[in-house]
């Protein structure tokens, strides 16, 4: 079985966020690039598949759309343990953009499982995993918290609100993650950041394909009004506050 | 023409976010000269049917077909496309939660349609369509232009207020066909908490971080979210400890919420968290560090030992609820 895990090179998740060209542009001075914390969760739980003999997962691959400038945190993905990664050269455009991408290049590739986190967390879009399962024709399970194969078949938790519930599924698959896959993500060790050097990277070249929304400007948020102090020995205070200023309880 | 709006049910029950979506849907329609259908889809009884109506939608359709007791994306994805099709959608308008969040990005490439996703107001401008949306984790607001023909939203929890306009909206009853063999999402268990508020639908959530120490300390946070008709959450390293269950993580990656009131005992107010609780309309911190972050954040605050201090806002609370 082969797994594909989708990666998103995004701003480190502490980043002062700040803008220039009138508010249209990120300003990338200083920015520690990271992989998306979801993607990163997913790739842990795919490795951790792997290592498990008897779900009889072979080989991890990951995809990424962007430019060259993203190939360290491909780098770091192959340290962690994947086997190979693609990427395709364009800049992401829109998550529609990517995912079309994406489709282009798994599409006759044999991928078993393709795990996406459930947002990447600049955009916040929670889009690009479901439309590329829509792309695939493939079936897809979004929030989900676990995931394994057990002859053949693929069970997964996915949330519900207020519950879960545990769902078989043939491959091939989308599985779109949120927490719960994985503690913590894997830590690359030295060896594997010395055997990430030679793994490939696959280069492809994008398809032609107009996205379907655009970014204008940005905008920071407004500064909230300053904190109302109450004394600690008097909360009644604080509950007044809440009943008569806010009216919220 | 018409604005599309998706309204998934609960054992057959609607609930405060379907009636804001609807009224979203409603205000947007006018807004386009055009008229809101509701689509329900799976058994909802015709008396929960006509509560949709009291919110603006024109027409109801409400699909039903064995097969839709299961969320299958790609079938709810065909019976959501077909339905937009049919009624000429230009706006195709879901919550912003886990069914949304499913289903949208789906529909988006089966109508070749841009999404605005996570939006909490109407669109800045319909002509070019452009919607306002939280990016960067709340830590920014991106003004995004939707180029393509139809247009999906999917409208942020509790960002919407549910205006009541009295509409008597007919019910279209329709047995639809799905693609049996497309049918692939197997259900083998369900495990569903009853007699809990749901964190996300909350209206007020406790919430406690490390500064509780321990989990021995938690009875008094228990207590005060059920004075206040609560939900408990709790900051990454208390469910990462197994203090609380995961359920209850809320931040960046773990729940995102928007109640009305968000107060958290014993939380510094990381980046990671706040990106969680930012759209909450009230925040008030409790933490015995005068300079934890989580107050430039918070609109009322409690410099102090909370295991102090909560005993005391219990009592408070008692009084002024006379309970
Ligand atoms: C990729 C990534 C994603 C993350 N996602 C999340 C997320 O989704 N949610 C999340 O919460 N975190 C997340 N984190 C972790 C985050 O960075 C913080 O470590 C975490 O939020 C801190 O939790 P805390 O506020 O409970 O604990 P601490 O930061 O340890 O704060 C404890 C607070 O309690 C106060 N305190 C101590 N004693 C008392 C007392 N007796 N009475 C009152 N106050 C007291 C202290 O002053 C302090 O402010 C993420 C981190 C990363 C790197």
């Amino acid at each position: 079985m082969k797994i594909l895990v989708c990666i998103s090179n995004v701003p480190d998740t502490t980043t002062k966020i700040k803008f220039i060209d009138d508010n249209k542009k990120l300003d990338t001075t200083g920015i520690q690039w990271i992989i998306n914390p979801w993607d990163e969760l997913s790739l842990t739980r795919a490795l951790d598949m792997k290592d498990d003999a008897a779900s009889g997962v072979q080989k991890v691959t990951v995809a990424h759309v962007g430019l060259g400038s993203s190939e360290p945190t491909i780098r770091k993905a192959l340290a962690m343990g994947a086997d190979d990664a693609i990427r395709i050269n364009a800049e992401p455009i829109d998550a529609f953009f990517v995912a079309a991408q994406l489709s282009e290049v798994i599409k006759n590739a044999g991928f078993d499982i393709i795990l996406c986190g459930i947002e990447s967390s600049d955009y916040n879009g929670s889009t690009a995993g479901g439309m590329l399962a829509e792309f695939l024709g493939y079936p897809s399970v979004s929030s989900v918290s676990s995931i394994k194969s057990e002859n053949g078949q693929i069970i997964m938790t996915r949330e519900i609100d207020g519950g879960k519930e545990i769902i078989s599924m043939p491959v091939p698959l989308v599985a779109i993650i949120q927490k719960g896959i994985a503690k913590e993500p894997r830590i690359a060790a030295m060896r594997g950041i010395m055997t990430a050097r030679t793994k490939p990277i696959n280069v492809s070249q994008p398809i032609t394909i107009e996205s379907l929304t655009e970014v204008i400007n940005y905008e920071m948020p407004k500064p909230r009004a300053a904190c109302k102090f109450v004394d600690p020995e008097n909360p009644k205070q604080l509950v007044e506050l809440l009943q008569n200023e806010a009216k919220v309880i | 023409m018409s604005v599309l709006v998706f309204v998934e049910n609960w054992d057959g029950k609607f609930k405060k976010l379907t009636f804001e979506i609807v009224s979203y849907a409603s205000k947007l329609a006018e807004l386009l000269n055009t008229s809101a259908i509701a689509l329900s889809v799976g058994n909802v009884e015709n008396l929960e049917l006509e509560k949709l109506g009291k919110y603006g939608a024109q027409k109801i359709i409400s699909a039903t077909n064995e097969k839709l007791n299961v969320l299958d994306n790609r079938i709810y994805t065909d019976v959501i496309a077909d339905f937009a099709r049919k009624e000429g959608a230009e706006v195709i308008v879901l919550a912003n939660n886990i069914t949304g969040k499913a289903l949208a990005p789906r529909l988006s490439v089966n109508l070749s349609a841009g999404i605005g996703s996570g939006v909490g107001k109407l669109p800045i401008s319909l002509d070019p369509f452009v919607v306002f949306k939280k990016v960067y984790s709340g830590n920014a607001f991106a003004h995004v232009r939707i180029k393509s023909r139809i247009k999906i939203l999917t409208l942020a929890q509790n960002s919407f207020e549910v205006i009541e306009t009295g509409n008597n909206a007919s019910i279209e009853q329709h047995k639809i066909q799905v693609r049996d063999e497309i049918f692939n999402t197997h259900v083998q268990e369900v495990q569903k908490q009853t007699g809990k508020i749901v964190l996300t639908d909350a209206d007020i959530v406790i919430s406690g971080g490390r500064g509780m120490k321990s989990p021995d300390n938690w009875p008094p946070l228990v207590e005060l979210a059920g004075l206040l008709g609560g939900a408990l959450a709790c900051s990454r390293p208390v469910s990462d400890e197994g203090w609380r269950p995961h359920e209850e993580h809320t931040g960046q990656t773990g729940k995102i919420i928007a109640p009305n009131l968000y107060i958290a005992v014993g939380i510094s107010g990381s980046t990671q968290h706040i990106a969680g609780v930012s759209s909450s309309k009230y925040i008030v911190a409790i933490n015995i560090d005068k300079d934890a972050p989580i107050f430039a954040n918070a609109q009322y605050g409690i410099i102090g030992d909370a295991v102090k201090i909560l005993p005391k806002l219990i009592d408070a609370v008692k009084e002024v609820k006379g309970k």
